[in-house]
């Protein structure tokens, strides 16, 4: 009915007053300290997420200036010693419905579960864990970051495709390094491949200085591959490896080719236009974390305007619907899965200068949408929050 | 005559490729290589190749075809060419980023899209002045005219909507929804139908243009295809205007669909991620620009068949026709 008038008022040219909507959108952003790292060079921007998300509510704004919609972001940053969960229940109590969010799992599950948040839809903008789509998923959680799974897969099918299908796996300590193995590991199964070397990575040496002795000495083993993946999520001894190995072998997964869900050195499929306008606002490249932040208001405005609704119901069905196409400047419109609210996504393997291929890569074919050949699919997927989808 | 009878003979030694007996070119811009190549429409060589400023993509002739507007994109400038001799006459003040632009019938003015600051710019040609500055969506890029010059049509990618400006006030005097992603405006010849081209929803969406009603939305389908890669973005009308061509991006197929009836009548393979065309000065010839393999499919209007490709610069993006001097 709503849509009815909508196109009425369109048609006649009225600035669509009948249906305009005011939105309030909240982000939601859980400080951390980065973790220590061996380079000292490289600091995680303090607005990441945050800048991108500006954008995309200054993007979804000026269509809803045309439709009469407000959009109104508000932004809730809590510092790393604060508590989450009573700041995200005051925006709650404020009525705050479309929630983008960038916390630690346990914030974020907690605040998915709160009763106030119930008819909410969150949006995970930074997350990659494959829990959160599997046995942890909520109903009312999207991500707009794709999955380790996601990620180890486009990863995969690049191996494949080059038909370098001798692999070897350095991984290291810490819980997200162990995470992200885990998820080539099942990867590299699932494509029919097999890892000719699992090595955990002990060092505690400072690589800076002694990388060129120590990295030959502990690759001499491996046996011969066409690439050596590394897990190496924080950054941290993955980038002494490359060149320094016993063979001479590309790297890829944290270092080298990197399979991640945007990059500053995206720029096919109208991808520069966006990446001119993050730059012009954030004086940086748009990295992961921002790409999520973005394809979230990204989401939520095209639901507004294809809907004319403020109901987070409808717009949480309509997002989740087979009729909703995001425009993302990945080559193929972007959608939500049904099955545990995944964003189907392209995801870009890069190196630090430019774009080696875009998973999923031609050849690699589904029965419904080739982006399914990426990360958990309906008939693998543990997630039960969605109903039957 | 002599021109006439080498021609003849040509064609009988190999009639599939019978081409127009005429130095007609078609312009070409190539993005990547800030150049535009001319192709002789009559050989299906390229003649010559000139420099342009940077990143051109839209390419139009002034209707009189005395100079040729190029859109140096990051130049931000529309650069005027004089087309017997490539030389660049002078630039017109387009606004930041020009990506696509329309001539006003009367061939005065220039509706230019400013892809990064969400403006349509209205450009005198002669007294080379802005005249207009109007807000649009953001990423606006398809132009269309109606052909009486009194409607001019911005689409813009990211707003998804078709804006309908007045163009004796320079105003926006309605904004349509169309799918994902417009890229392309094209009226029809009699100026009733108003046609958009939406490249991330996969559609072309038809509207009255008295009513501005939607009267179609045409999808579009191939077997082995993907249909997430079916993205329309260049239309042209047939000469006749009883068919119009679309080309449809990655699936590096243009779709001829029957105006009236608005159905996809057939696809025609071309070269990779095709985004533009022009039709010969007489008709018979379709030139597609296709971007990732860098080279221009000529397709025969009548058999609606891929002839032959013609390789020039990298990233080929827009076409125009000029008719022999």
């Amino acid at each position: 009915m709503l849509k009815t008038l909508a196109g009425a008022a369109a048609v006649a040219g009225l600035p669509l007053a009948a249906a305009a909507e005011d939105l309030r959108i909240d982000l939601i952003e859980r400080q951390v300290v980065p973790p220590p790292i061996l380079s000292n060079m490289i600091a995680p921007p303090a607005d990441l997420g945050l800048a991108a998300a500006r954008l995309g509510v200054a993007d979804i704004a000026t269509t809803g200036r045309f439709m009469g919609d407000s959009f109104d972001l508000r932004e809730t940053l809590v510092a790393p010693g604060d508590p989450f969960l009573p700041a995200a229940e005051a925006r709650l109590a404020e009525g705050a419905r479309l929630l983008v969010v960038k916390a630690p799992a346990a914030d974020l599950l907690a605040l998915a579960d709160l009763p106030a948040a119930r008819d909410a839809v969150i949006f995970n903008i930074a997350l990659p864990d494959d829990s959160l789509r599997g046995s942890d998923c909520r109903g009312n959680l999207l991500h707009t970051t794709p999955s380790l799974a996601m990620r180890a897969d486009a990863l995969t099918q690049f191996a494949l495709k080059k038909q370098w299908t001798d692999l070897v796996l350095i991984q290291g300590p810490h819980p997200e390094d162990v995470a992200f193995a885990d998820a080539l590991r099942r990867s590299v199964a699932k494509f029919g491949m097999s890892l000719g070397a699992d090595k955990p990575w002990t060092f505690d040496a400072d690589m800076r200085r002694v990388a060129a002795e120590e990295i030959p000495a502990f690759t001499q083993d491996l046996p011969d591959h066409d690439l050596l993946l590394v897990a190496d999520e924080r950054g941290d001894y993955g980038r002494y490896i490359a060149y320094n190995t016993w063979l001479p072998r590309p790297v890829a997964g944290s270092e080298g080719i990197m399979p991640r869900g945007w990059s500053g050195v995206v720029e096919n499929w109208g991808a520069a236009q966006l990446q001119g306008r993050f730059r012009e606002v954030a004086q940086r490249e748009m990295e992961p974390v921002d790409f999520g932040a973005w394809a979230a208001l990204a989401a939520i405005g095209e639901a507004v305007t294809r809907t004319r609704s403020a109901d987070p119901k409808v717009l949480r069905d309509f997002m989740l619907s087979g009729d909703f196409r995001l425009a993302g400047f990945l080559g193929t419109p972007l959608s939500f899965r049904p099955w545990d609210g995944q964003m189907r996504q392209p995801v870009p393997l890069v190196t630090d200068r430019a774009v080696v291929g875009t998973a999923p890569l031609d050849g690699f074919l589904h029965e419904h949408s080739e982006l399914d050949t990426l990360g958990q699919d309906l008939s693998d997927t543990t997630c039960t929050a969605f109903g039957d989808a | 005559m002599i021109r006439r009878i080498l021609w003849a003979s040509a064609a009988a030694l190999a009639p599939a490729l019978a081409l127009p007996a005429a130095a007609d070119e078609i312009w070409v811009t190539n993005e990547l290589d800030d150049t535009v190549s001319v192709i002789d429409v009559a050989t299906a060589q390229v003649k010559a190749t000139f420099p342009t400023g940077q990143r051109p993509r839209g390419i139009a002739f002034s209707r009189d075809h005395s100079v040729l507007y190029i859109c140096a994109s990051d130049s931000n400038a529309v650069q005027v060419m004089d087309p017997e001799t490539g030389q660049i006459l002078h630039d017109l003040p387009s606004g930041a980023d020009p990506e696509q632009f329309v001539v006003s019938p009367d061939d005065r003015l220039l509706y230019i899209a400013n892809e990064d600051d969400a403006i349509t710019t209205v450009v005198d040609t002669q007294t080379r002045k802005v005249v207009a500055q109007i807000d649009v969506g953001i990423e606006p890029e398809g132009m269309g005219i109606s052909p009486d010059g009194r409607l001019q049509i911005t689409t813009s990618e990211t707003t998804n909507m078709a804006h309908w400006i007045d163009t004796g006030t320079h105003q926006v005097v309605a904004n349509t929804l169309v799918d994902s992603r417009p890229r392309h405006a094209e009226f029809t010849p009699d100026g009733r139908e108003l046609w958009v081209s939406s490249e991330v929803g996969g559609t072309v969406t038809v509207f009255d243009v008295a009513t501005r009603a939607e009267l179609a939305k045409i999808r579009f389908a191939l077997p082995n295809i993907r249909p997430e890669r079916l993205q329309p973005v260049g239309m042209k009308f047939s000469p006749d205007a009883s068919r119009i061509f679309v080309a449809l991006g990655p699936a590096d197929h243009v779709a001829v669909i029957d105006t009236a009836s608005r159905e996809v009548i057939h696809y025609i393979l071309v070269g990779r991620r095709v985004w533009h065309m022009a039709l010969s000065p007489d008709g018979t010839k379709l030139f597609t620009t296709n971007g990732v393999s860098g080279d221009v499919t000529i397709i025969d209007v009548a058999s609606l068949t891929a002839e032959r490709s013609v390789k020039v610069g990298r990233f080929p993006w827009g076409a125009a026709a000029r008719p022999t001097p």
